[in-house]
């Protein structure tokens, strides 16, 4: 850890619009390159981008890489991967941080391993500890689907390269203070990115209503919402919390709620204010998309479920008579 | 002709067995005796579309998969499914390893099987889930490839469009082969074997190969090849309250209510 070489965080963009986790690895970037004395870079590719490259500044990357071109609207996956390939190799950074969405865990393994260097998948916290006496940076994954919490290092090959999974860390703060310097770097575009691999169309569909990860209060039903025959209620309790539903794996192959929507291991992370659990065993993989939240309510019939676990208050009880009662003496604050 | 077909797997613990996994504490190391173990469920994915693909235009499809000897069920169940022949990596030598040694396994065994069209992933494992060994594996044989895949229209023989998932809507990918696809569980139902495809397993051929077999440099592979490690594994601890609410059920509700209210979540 002795290395002088950035912190760099790659920012994703899509539309013109930065993802969210971008700034998350900003502020756990920032953190690290404090601790680290070294300088906090982003690197972002795109299409007429630099009021997002700017976004970044304001979000406290203290340089930003700017690569623009007209054939890097879309995530182009030859392109990218050798263009951030060639722009490690030139400034050596020791870190980078990638968000874990769905073009960050297939950019990342590419990017790693032209570079033949190591990457850790869906970080939950990354710090700087001492393992056998010498600092390195902590990789903290969650394992056997949330059962485990392992640590994962990088000893020797740079620079070493994680994923992190959005909305676990907290997003960094804007200011529109913050000075930064925007680097302008001509990508060597060329046509054999696009002859094997192309990226045609890129579709944005909007999921109804507020977004999952930016929401106070995610209520999130499960198998157990088959006595009460569907999730009505639940969108019933989220609107009275002012909150968003969302749904476990069953509550999915129910279709109940669709896989935008879906808590857990391969689904979305969530650390709202207060998370409802309504008649969902708890399941680890499960539960490990939910743990960063501020308070867990749960209620489920079976008093011996895992969620109990897992949960500041816990109801046991019947959904059919819970879950009104709760929509009844919460109505009465509204 | 036809085409070559690969389609890699991973033998996995079952994931509703999972919170019986232990940790020796000695070792460190995760004790996952006695839990059932399965073909990971989205490997079962790519092996049957790696079938339809053969049903449509002929050819040739061989699974692999890198493991101790218990992993060649999984490879034999994967016959059963339809596979036309088995490849187990089995040695020592490979143990320990991490995402890009795993690739660089499957790479040098690829290379020594021959060129494929078309090499099919699960998306990702129910247990580490990291979904990086099908890129990074794509990667080393210099390929196109697309993870996330949720649907395959092939243009002919030789081009493909894909339509993967993205947060909030989807991308369309052209490629052309030979490509690496990692697919979802929505790119298709996963056939059950017959009695008549489980006759036909024991007709079938399983290789296994062990480092030295497929040439694999032992520094690229197992612990020696794996740039990351382990540095510790601990049970999670939620650290929550776990208040039981108490009475009848209006009573617990106006008591957690009251509850979320004094800790600020309502």
């Amino acid at each position: 850890m002795s290395n002088s070489g950035e912190i760099w965080v790659i920012g994703e963009q899509r539309q013109g619009k930065l993802e969210e986790v971008s700034l998350e690895l900003l502020s756990k970037g920032a953190t690290l390159s404090q601790r680290m004395g070294v300088t906090l870079s982003s690197v972002l590719l795109g299409e007429e981008v630099e009021e997002v490259a700017r976004e970044l500044v304001f979000h406290g990357a203290e340089k930003v890489y700017l690569l623009e071109d007209a054939r890097l609207r879309y995530y182009q996956s030859e392109a990218y991967a050798r263009l951030l390939a060639g722009i490690i190799k030139e400034h050596e950074p020791q870190i980078i941080l990638i968000g874990a969405t769905g073009i960050g865990k297939e950019l990342a393994p590419k990017v790693a391993a032209k570079l033949r260097t190591g990457l850790t998948a869906h970080c939950i916290d990354l710090y700087v500890g001492e393992v056998d006496a010498a600092p390195h940076l902590i990789h903290v994954v969650p394992g056997w689907g949330g059962n485990l919490v392992m640590h994962i290092i990088c000893p020797q090959r740079r620079p070493q390269v994680v994923t992190v999974k959005p909305g676990v860390l907290p997003k960094a703060v804007r200011d529109e203070n913050r000075k930064g310097k925007i680097i302008r770097v001509k990508p060597d575009v060329r046509d054999e990115d696009f002859r094997r691999i192309e990226t045609v169309e890129v579709v944005e569909e909007p999921s109804q209503g507020k977004s999952l990860e930016s929401a106070d209060v995610v209520v999130c039903g499960g198998w157990g919402m088959n006595a009460l025959g569907d999730f009505s209620r639940v969108q019933e309790l989220a609107d009275i919390l002012g909150g968003v539903v969302a749904g476990t794996r069953p509550a999915m192959d129910k279709g109940w709620v669709d896989e935008a929507r879906m808590i857990g291991q391969s689904g979305r992370t969530v650390s709202p204010g207060l998370f409802v659990s309504l008649g969902a065993s708890g399941a680890m993989h499960y539960t490990t998309g939910f743990m960063g939240s501020k308070v867990v309510l749960a209620v489920d019939q079976n008093p011996q479920a895992p969620i109990f676990q897992m949960a500041d208050i816990g109801i046991v009880g019947d959904l059919r008579e819970v879950i009104p009662c709760l929509i009844e003496e919460l109505k009465k604050d509204a | 002709m036809g085409l070559e077909i690969l389609v890699c797997i991973k033998q996995v613990p079952h994931p509703d067995h999972f919170s019986e996994i232990r940790l020796d504490a000695g070792s460190g190391r995760i004790i996952r005796e006695g839990i059932p173990a399965i073909i990971n469920p989205l490997d079962r994915n790519a092996l049957e579309e790696g079938l339809r693909v053969k049903e449509r235009f002929s050819g040739r499809v061989t699974v692999i998969s890198m493991g101790p000897p218990q992993a060649q069920k999984a490879l034999e169940e994967a016959l059963a499914m339809g596979a036309d022949r088995g490849i187990l990596l089995c040695d020592e030598a490979f143990a320990g390893a991490d995402t890009l040694a795993t690739a660089n396994a499957l790479f040098y065994a690829i290379r020594r099987l021959g060129k494929f069209d078309l090499i099919y992933c699960g998306n990702e494992t129910v247990d580490s889930g990291t979904a990086q060994v099908g890129p990074q594996l794509a990667e080393l044989l210099d390929i196109p490839q697309v993870s996330g895949v949720q649907e395959v229209t092939f243009g002919d023989e030789k081009t493909l469009e894909v339509k993967r998932a993205l947060e909030h809507g989807y991308m369309k990918v052209r490629l052309k082969l030979p490509a690496l696809l990692c697919v979802t569980r929505d790119i298709n139902k996963p056939r059950l074997s017959t009695v008549q495809s489980i006759m036909e397993v024991a007709r079938k051929e399983m290789i296994i190969w062990k480092a030295k077999d497929i040439g694999a440099p032992p520094e690229s592979i197992g612990l020696k090849g794996s740039p990351t490690c382990a540095a510790g594994v601990y049970e999670h601890k939620a650290g929550r309250r776990r208040e039981m609410m108490q009475g009848s059920a209006e009573e617990k509700v106006r008591k957690a209510v009251a509850r979320l209210k004094e800790l600020g979540a309502i």
